[in-house]
């Protein structure tokens, strides 16, 4: 049962690894917050529930530490890149399509 | 919304609900059976429940049914397995040497009605492959997705939002 | 779980949050810097419980939770400072 609970919190701190470098290497804005919501939520799920695994009076209270991350995190991130977009911070060279005008213009009729 | 006025043994059974679920994150959070925490426990989620009675029933939450929980938790599911297919396809990204992006803004619909039902479809558009919830009016959402596959507004809304919709379509019918 | 375990995994989170401070410090526009230090937040979150692991106190759990709460708030104060000012 150790072992299980190791690997699962082997993989959540990889992922968290990977988020944190993701924010430093992409292009801009909006891509960072992609790396960084995605696998800091992941990370976190699986490291807190690998802990929990290892050390099973602590299971419960783990998963709602784990729940209340993966509800929580969106919702800042979403609240940051809507801020972001807000104060018109443009998309990098790489993109194809931006959609917001159309959006905004619908709102006002 | 709901009911503006629901029947009232429907409004206790909310209330009810309501206060096992207080009750139970006490009870996780004190971590112990002991007869003071509980008492306190109780008397605590039961003030709560009092105060936040209006605003519960605001929400809009469905009643309980043995289907709609069949519904949400195959959404459960599906979701979980979005997430971890979610981060392969990030790790992949962010690793590769030459960051194969192509990102974007698109507008999608949804038919949800609910502000709690869109709030879980957004949600869960955010944690799954490559795209992400910046804005939220009435009917439609604008997502950013990391690598764009279609900027037609029908297709868009094909391959994100069907595969969550349809399962939050019968939970919050 | 033995110490070479615990020593890679929290050189790894420290690693992590090494990374996302440089992006702190050069980020050219302010919401760079917000989406490092909520990334920042969340793996400390992580590595918060793996210490109450190591040092088994339980109550670092919820010192956790707590973090998380804050972080949270916080964050959404930042978001609407950005987006409309106080």
């Amino acid at each position: 049962m150790e072992l299980v609970g190791v690997i699962i919190t082997g993989i959540g701190v990889l992922f968290l690894f990977l988020g944190n470098f993701g924010i430093l290497r992409l292009p801009d804005v909006y891509n960072r917050i992609q790396a960084g919501t995605k696998c800091t939520t992941f990370g976190t799920f699986f490291t807190v529930i690998g802990i929990g695994i290892i050390q099973p009076e602590w299971f419960w209270k783990c998963l709602l530490i784990a729940v209340f991350v993966m509800f929580t995190n969106p919702i800042s991130s979403h609240a940051i890149a809507r801020a972001s977009k807000k104060s018109g911070i443009p998309l990098c060279d790489r993109s194809v399509v931006d959609q917001t005008r159309e959006f905004e213009e619908k709102e006002e009729a | 919304m709901g009911d503006n006025n629901p029947h009232p043994i429907l409004r206790v059974k909310n209330c009810l609900y309501l206060f096992i679920f207080l009750l139970s994150i006490w009870i996780i959070l004190t971590n112990t059976f002991q007869y003071e925490e509980l008492l306190t426990g109780i008397l605590i989620s039961f003030v709560l429940t009092l105060i936040l009675n209006k605003n519960y029933q605001k929400l809009g939450l469905p009643p309980i049914g043995l289907k709609r929980l069949v519904y949400f938790i195959i959404y459960i599911l599906v979701l979980l397995k979005e997430i971890i297919k979610a981060n392969f396809d990030v790790a992949y990204r962010v690793l590769h040497p030459k960051m194969p992006i192509k990102p974007g803004i698109v507008i999608i619909k949804t038919e949800l009605k609910q502000d709690i039902a869109k709030i879980l479809l957004a949600n869960s558009i955010t944690l799954t492959p490559g795209t992400f919830t910046l804005d939220i009016k009435n009917d439609e959402l604008l997502i950013h997705w990391i690598y764009v596959r279609s900027e037609e507004k029908g297709e868009s809304t094909k391959k994100i939002g069907k595969k969550f919709e349809k399962y939050l379509k019968v939970v919050f019918a | 779980m033995n110490e070479t375990i615990i020593i890679v995994f929290l050189g790894l989170i420290a690693g992590g949050i090494l990374l996302s401070l440089i992006r702190m410090l050069i980020g050219p526009t302010a919401s760079d810097r917000a989406v490092a230090v909520d990334t920042i937040t969340t793996t400390i979150v992580g590595m918060l419980v793996i210490l109450a692991f190591v040092f088994d106190r339980y109550i670092y759990l919820d010192v956790a939770l707590v973090y998380s709460l804050l972080a949270f708030v916080g964050l959404c104060a930042i978001a609407r400072f950005m987006e409309r000012g106080f």
